[in-house]
């Protein structure tokens, strides 16, 4: 089955992008970015975590044909989850992330190059990205191939000698149509491979040992060294009969480890006016667990492969969210063309099937304890300015 | 993994659609000038900018799920 999808696929890629060639003379012109400021200011707070740090990024045209861009990215992490607190102390430290790209446009295409260096002090990721967008079919249509490649380098805290890689592939394919004069689709098409070191290496995962005094011990995360996965999404727009959209999203995935996901989402932007604008959304996401997961082992390596890291467990996590949007076009600002405030705000709830808080007071026997949930808000401060 | 293959199998069923739809006879019915709600702020699927893409991180940092999250660009070096 897997030989035939490859001998498909390829072939049938082939064909696509030579049609998109073909329709290209009927296309409309394709558009570089507008030149920008985008500032954010971003905070989480919830489950013992509290992160928070600006964003920049800069976009500005080189000529006709290119445009770069760059963004500096902090993440200030003040760290007591539920993890460290059964592990560990609490911490703090800081994510700082560059990312350079450049826009190139040609004829009715868009090429795209990018890179992203992210450095903490226990972990240093590198990225270069290149995608492909080419506007068809009288501009209704819209199609992009991207493809993306990582290289991470994993340390521990307070032990110099640690050092693993791992390796990411991301290969993406996305859809973007008009179907009538008040709706718009999207569909789109990732797959991911890592190779290397994939656990967290500050986890633990625990077995049960009548000898210990809490009944149970911990031992190290094991993951396989390989992963696959993949993800469509398809997500709709509707303009109402007022000035007003609607959005619906929905996402499967799958991956190589067991974990199936699903994500809904459904949002409504509403204008009070030309300048003001309201805007809500609601989003649910499930997923079943790891092959290998388990929140409490039998004995000591029970199996080959081994993790209690509550993202590979099952669970729910529910996203309420509310913003709201000023924006003015032709400013009086000067040299600024339209600038654009925003401040979004939501609420996350993560409810687990099967992972429990050891932190929980009560003295309850290894694995009677309650199961985890947790909520957090995020907050999102935006300010973009065309120039 | 069955899952994994079924869908790669739906995926392939997929990209072998758009590659015939893209030689079809069918031509353009929404026009240029037909497209001004299309083009309203309120139709944009990234009208935040990196506020957007930032709720990816976000998920990202505390889903197994990833990929198919909409627009353009590579990876986020967020693990």
């Amino acid at each position: 089955m897997v030989v035939t999808d490859r001998s498909g696929l390829f072939p049938a890629l082939v064909k696509g992008l030579a049609c998109a060639m073909a329709f290209s003379q009927i296309a409309t012109a394709a558009t570089l970015p507008q030149d920008n400021v985008d500032v954010l200011y971003h905070r989480y707070e919830g489950g013992g975590m509290v992160i928070d740090g600006p964003s920049v990024l800069v976009r500005k045209s080189a000529g006709p044909q290119v445009s770069v861009s760059g963004q500096y990215y902090v993440d200030m992490v003040s760290a007591a989850s539920v993890d460290v607190v059964a592990l560990a102390s609490e911490y703090t430290e800081e994510r700082t992330e560059y990312t350079f790209g450049v826009d190139y446009l040609h004829e009715d295409s868009i090429l795209s190059l990018g890179y992203t260096n992210s450095s903490e002090n226990d972990y240093e990721a590198n990225t270069v990205y290149f995608s492909a967008s080419q506007e068809f079919f009288g501009g209704m249509s819209t199609v992009t191939l991207g493809y993306a490649r990582g290289q991470d380098e994993v340390g521990v805290r307070g032990n110099e000698s640690f050092s693993e890689d791992a390796d990411r592939q991301n290969y993406q394919l996305g859809l973007s149509q008009v179907m009538t004069r008040n709706s718009l689709l999207g569909v789109d098409l990732e797959v991911v491979t890592d190779e290397g070191y994939l656990e967290n290496p500050y986890r633990r995962n625990r077995y049960i040992d009548p000898d210990a005094e809490r009944g149970f011990r911990y031992q190290p995360e094991r993951y396989p060294e390989t992963r696959a996965s993949f993800s469509v999404a398809t997500r709709a727009l509707y303009y109402l009969p007022y000035r007003a959209s609607i959005r619906g999203e929905f996402r499967y995935f799958s991956d190589s480890w067991g974990i199936d996901a699903q994500t809904f989402e459904l949002a409504y932007v509403h204008a009070l006016n030309p300048r003001w604008t309201l805007e809500g959304r609601a989003r649910y996401y499930v997923q079943d667990e790891a092959d290998f997961y388990s929140d409490l082992y039998a004995f000591e390596n029970s199996q080959t492969h081994l993790a209690r890291d509550k993202e590979m467990s099952a669970f729910s996590g529910t996203t309420l969210g509310g913003g709201v949007v000023y924006e003015w076009k032709q400013t009086s600002l000067p040299g600024v063309q339209r600038l654009q405030a925003s401040l979004l705000v939501d609420w996350l709830d993560f409810s687990y099937d099967n992972f429990r808080d050891v932190t929980a007071s009560g003295g309850f026997l290894p694995g009677e304890e309650p199961l985890y949930s947790f909520d957090a808000f995020v907050t999102r401060a935006s300010l973009i300015l065309e120039y | 993994m069955n899952h994994f293959k079924v869908l790669m199998a739906v995926a392939t069923v997929i990209f072998i659609t758009l590659g015939a739809a893209g030689c079809s006879s069918i031509k353009p019915w929404v026009k240029p000038y037909e497209r001004d709600k299309l083009a309203d702020p309120v139709m944009s699927l990234s009208r935040h900018g990196k506020a957007d893409a930032y709720m990816h991180h976000v998920y990202q940092a505390r889903e197994s799920a990833r990929g198919s999250e909409g627009g353009s660009g590579g990876g986020c070096g967020c693990n």
